[in-house]
């Protein structure tokens, strides 16, 4: 079958791609790493003797979290990587920002006093 | 050519597209993308101000971890409900979606009384939007994230609305997953408010 | 259908893109006139003609309007009309969206400029620096004008910027891959990038001005531990990324041009579109050398300094790009390509100046002088405007039907050239004198009088080429000679049908095999027996709506009411907005007998 534009309905991707809408039963799994995880997140707010490494842990975490969420709810894990590509040009950018302006304003200031 | 022109010829309706992806889908990644330097801009906000209030409340102070936590599993959970609600249109069950869209609606109010609780609790305690730095970076970008809750729970309350009426079949299941990627967007810009701004102090 | 009516309801983006154009060439003339104002206050040393609190609201004006008002929505006046043609579309992939994106700015532009009427017009400059903007020191309402006019056609320009990026992605012709798109087509693309990631930054920094003023916040407030210093940030962290979205679709816009009037593909076609990917990218890494003078310090100042020098080079790479497309064609001086010529000699001397800039130290001479003014008007009057007429004398036959004159338009590019060059070269002597930019008078032992009276007798001269290009507008549209689908013998899709395109643009999509399917006989002939055919039946298209111009009036009812400084007034606004916001969604694009389309 040639390439052909498909129409725009809620059911499928593009051609070829398989219908991976994953059973709900891997829905409540990635619901319960997600649960665990944040409890884990409390868990290392609360404990003392993990101060030291608090911020990369939660960082860590959260980080694997918001993948979680955005790979398997948002779906795109399976979908076309055009969406990943439209998706990712603005988080990129976003965490650069918030990067660059916490090295200016936390970061440097204490390197060229 | 004979491809092409097939192309061509199906092309003519105005279903075509170039990708076989959906535009509605296309436009809202991008939008979200855009989001993402909405709220980039917000965080960065509250990150360049943190430890420069000139006066209290100060957020160890104030800040209620556990109440936070809690709500935090809510719109998780909440998430959880949205693909399954998703999955019930999908799959032509009426009950299914009904039942899981009011628990995205039940679960999103539920956070949002929390945060008017927190709100309201921190004005008693002296924190305002005037009062110091923390107080002017903390409601402006919780509170805009709040009213995108909002907004999300008035869309899937009509969505609600017209599962009950019998007016979400699979055929129109592409609306409920846009209204699911904005639900999930939301999700995750409180992840990264709960970890940056209530765990990390 | 002529009639106001349809205008008002209309999602062709053919339609919209006219009323883009036309707006904006309203607010160029505004502008134009607020700059001469200001050009006649400066004709001698220590003059009063004016008052300082009105040359301030002037060159905040003329500078606010130029950027938001003139040169932005131009370029999504040819976006709109344009780039559908080229792709092979038949309208854009939202076209309520898009006319939302419109109405939008048009009332957001509209309540800016109310503010003259109330004698209250923006005075604290284009870029609005903390905390002068604060109601401390701006107690009056001209900084809430500001804030919320801006806002409101931020929003225009987000929604744009989606609309086209999905439009590109997804509406492209069978086979029209990504690296067979005309060259302004792709510069949109990316400019709609940046246009989507940068505006909601400054729509940011704008909030937390308002939450500053309406609500006592203390985002810029030093003595409560904010800093003036993040709302320069933020705004450049806007600003900067701006001026790439204002020059890109220029760049654009001559890529197609030149090799049209050059009988030649454009060379280096690949390397011509990942420079403006890179210039797209790499502008998002260089908006502090725009505070050099506010204390960053060495190390940031360093990394800003090697960031913008490193954004000359794929500026640079493009310049030989369309120099080398020139060398060996069969050159046309049609008035477009006098423009595109211009455009590329004169940009290079505002980017030389630029590159001045870069460098930190001799910065701290220039910043807040003239000089700085010489620069930025040379890439943005010499580069962005140049390639916006450019673009108006080659796509003109396209969107009339009709030739444009070119005895005419000859005299608005030598008039305009003349004009730009005598007013603005002379700032570069100025400002290194020491002339200080956004002063009302300048004193007379500054010795910069002669430089002045240069520039507003330059000034005048430009006006005067305005006046000529509105009059060339008017006589050709109404006995221009008649154009056909391809007056100019050009490459690409838009010259495959009439001139003017029929409503739905294509009878039936073509194939595209190559960059310039007109260019290749067999392909075009190919091409041309789909485009030029009558189609059995019309293609169905999208019906007038009455909804985007109702949101986009509610939206802009919404934030003007903020300036009430009661809560819950806004908040009515915002429930109308609400509810044309439902109605839009329940209706039928393409009216009651169509398929199923989700709401």
């Amino acid at each position: 079958m040639a390439h052909e534009a498909t129409e725009e309905t809620g059911a499928g991707e593009a051609h070829g791609a398989h219908e991976s809408h994953a059973s709900t039963g891997f829905y409540w799994m990635i619901a319960a790493v997600l649960f665990v995880i944040t409890a884990v997140e409390v868990a290392v707010f609360y404990i003392p003797a993990l101060s030291p490494v608090l911020v990369p842990a939660l960082l860590t975490l959260s980080a694997a979290k918001f993948a979680l969420v955005v790979m398997f709810f948002m779906h795109l894990r399976f979908d076309s990587p055009i969406f990943t590509g439209l998706f990712l040009a603005g988080l990129v950018l976003a965490t650069l920002m918030v990067g660059a302006l916490v090295i200016l304003y936390h970061l440097l200031p204490d390197l060229q006093t | 050519m004979a491809d092409a022109t097939a192309a061509a010829l199906h092309a003519d309706d105005h279903h075509y597209t170039a990708t076989g992806l959906p535009s509605w889908k296309v436009g809202f990644w991008t939008f979200l993308g855009s989001e993402c330097l909405f709220f980039g801009t917000l965080i960065s906000t509250y990150m360049v101000y943190k430890g420069s209030s000139v006066q209290g409340p100060y957020p160890h102070e104030i800040l209620n971890i556990p109440l936070t936590s809690v709500s935090t599993f809510v719109l998780l959970m909440s998430s959880l409900a949205m693909v399954l609600a998703l999955d019930g249109v999908r799959r032509g069950s009426k009950k299914l979606a009904v039942t899981w869209l009011a628990v995205v609606i039940v679960f999103g109010s539920i956070f949002l009384g929390f945060q008017v609780y927190e709100f309201s609790h921190f004005v008693h305690e002296g924190l305002t939007i005037p009062r110091n730095v923390f107080g002017s970076s903390f409601f402006v970008l919780t509170g805009f994230h709040g009213a995108h809750v909002t907004v999300g729970v008035v869309w899937m309350t009509t969505l609600l609305v017209l599962a009950l009426r019998g007016r979400l079949p699979p055929s129109k299941a592409l609306s409920v997953e846009i209204a699911g990627l904005y639900w999930h967007f939301v999700d995750i810009v409180w992840i990264v408010i709960f970890t940056l701004i209530y765990l990390i102090q | 259908m002529t009639n106001l009516w349809s205008w008002i309801t209309t999602v062709d983006h053919k339609r919209i893109g006219v009323m883009y154009f036309l707006t904006s060439l309203f607010f160029f003339f505004v502008g134009g006139i607020e700059a001469l104002v200001i050009r006649v206050q400066l004709w001698k040393a220590e003059q009063a003609l004016i008052s300082a609190e009105l040359y301030n609201q002037l060159f905040t004006m003329h500078g606010t309007t130029m950027v938001f008002m003139v040169a932005m929505p131009m370029a999504v006046a040819f976006f709109n009309y344009v780039v559908p043609l080229q792709i092979g579309a038949r309208d854009v992939a939202f076209p309520r969206l898009n006319a939302l994106s419109y109405w939008i700015f048009l009332f957001g532009s509209l309540f800016m400029n109310a503010s003259w009427f109330v004698g209250s017009a923006p005075n604290t400059s284009w870029v609005g620096y903390a905390n002068l903007t604060s109601l401390q020191f701006s107690p009056g309402p001209n900084v809430d004008f500001w804030v919320i006019g801006l806002s409101i056609v931020g929003i225009a320009s987000i929604l744009g910027g989606v609309n086209f990026i999905t439009t590109i992605v997804n509406l492209r012709a069978p086979g029209m891959k990504f690296m067979r798109m005309p060259l302004f087509t792709w510069m949109t693309f990316v400019t709609s990038f940046v246009l989507v990631t940068a505006i909601p930054v400054i729509a940011v920094a704008l909030i937390l001005l308002a939450f500053d003023r309406f609500f006592d916040a203390n985002f810029y407030v030093t003595a409560a531990g904010g800093d003036p210093i993040l709302w320069q940030h933020l705004f450049w962290l806007f600003g900067h990324p701006e001026v790439y979205i204002l020059i890109l679709p220029s760049f654009g816009m001559i890529s197609d041009v030149i090799p049209a009037f050059s009988r030649k593909p454009l060379f280096g076609y690949p390397v011509v579109v990942y420079a403006g990917v890179l210039i797209g990218f790499i502008g998002w890494g260089v908006w502090s050398h725009h505070m050099f003078t506010s204390g960053l310090g060495p190390i940031a100042d360093s990394f800003f300094v090697a960031s913008t020098m490193i954004i000359a080079i794929p500026t640079g790479v493009k310049i030989f790009n369309w120099l080398a497309t020139m060398w060996g064609g069969s050159i046309r001086f049609t008035t477009a390509m006098l423009f595109s010529i211009g455009l590329v000699a004169v940009f290079t001397i505002g980017g030389l100046s630029g590159v001045m800039h870069a460098s930190a130290p001799v910065d701290l001479q220039q910043h807040d002088t003239y000089f700085v003014v010489a620069h930025f008007h040379y890439v943005i009057v010499g580069g962005v405007m140049m390639g916006l007429f450019a673009g108006f004398y080659y796509w003109f036959p396209k969107v009339t039907g009709r030739m444009p004159d070119e005895t005419l338009g000859k005299i608005h590019f030598w008039l305009a050239l003349i004009g730009f060059n005598l007013l603005f070269f002379p700032m570069h002597f100025s400002g290194i004198y020491g002339m200080p930019r956004r002063t009302w008078t300048y004193s007379a032992e500054l010795n910069v009088e002669l430089w002045n009276q240069l520039s507003t007798v330059g000034g005048f001269i430009f006006g005067a080429a305005a006046v000529v290009w509105a009059w060339n507008m008017i006589r050709s549209a109404r006995s221009g000679a008649p154009a056909g689908p391809n007056p100019w013998g050009a490459a690409t899709l838009e010259w495959s049908i009439p001139s003017p395109p029929h409503h739905y643009n294509f009878p039936s999509l073509p194939v595209v095999r190559t960059r310039e399917p007109l260019w290749h006989e067999e392909e075009r002939r190919e091409v041309e027996a789909v485009t030029l055919a009558e189609p059995e039946r019309e293609p169905e298209m999208p019906r007038p709506s009455f909804w985007p111009i109702l949101v986009a009036a509610g939206a802009t009812l919404t934030w003007a009411l903020v300036m009430t400084g009661i809560w819950w007034v806004p908040l009515t606004g915002l429930a109308f907005t609400g509810f044309a916001i439902f109605m839009w969604a329940f209706e039928n694009p393409f009216g009651k007998k169509a398929g199923a389309h989700h709401g």
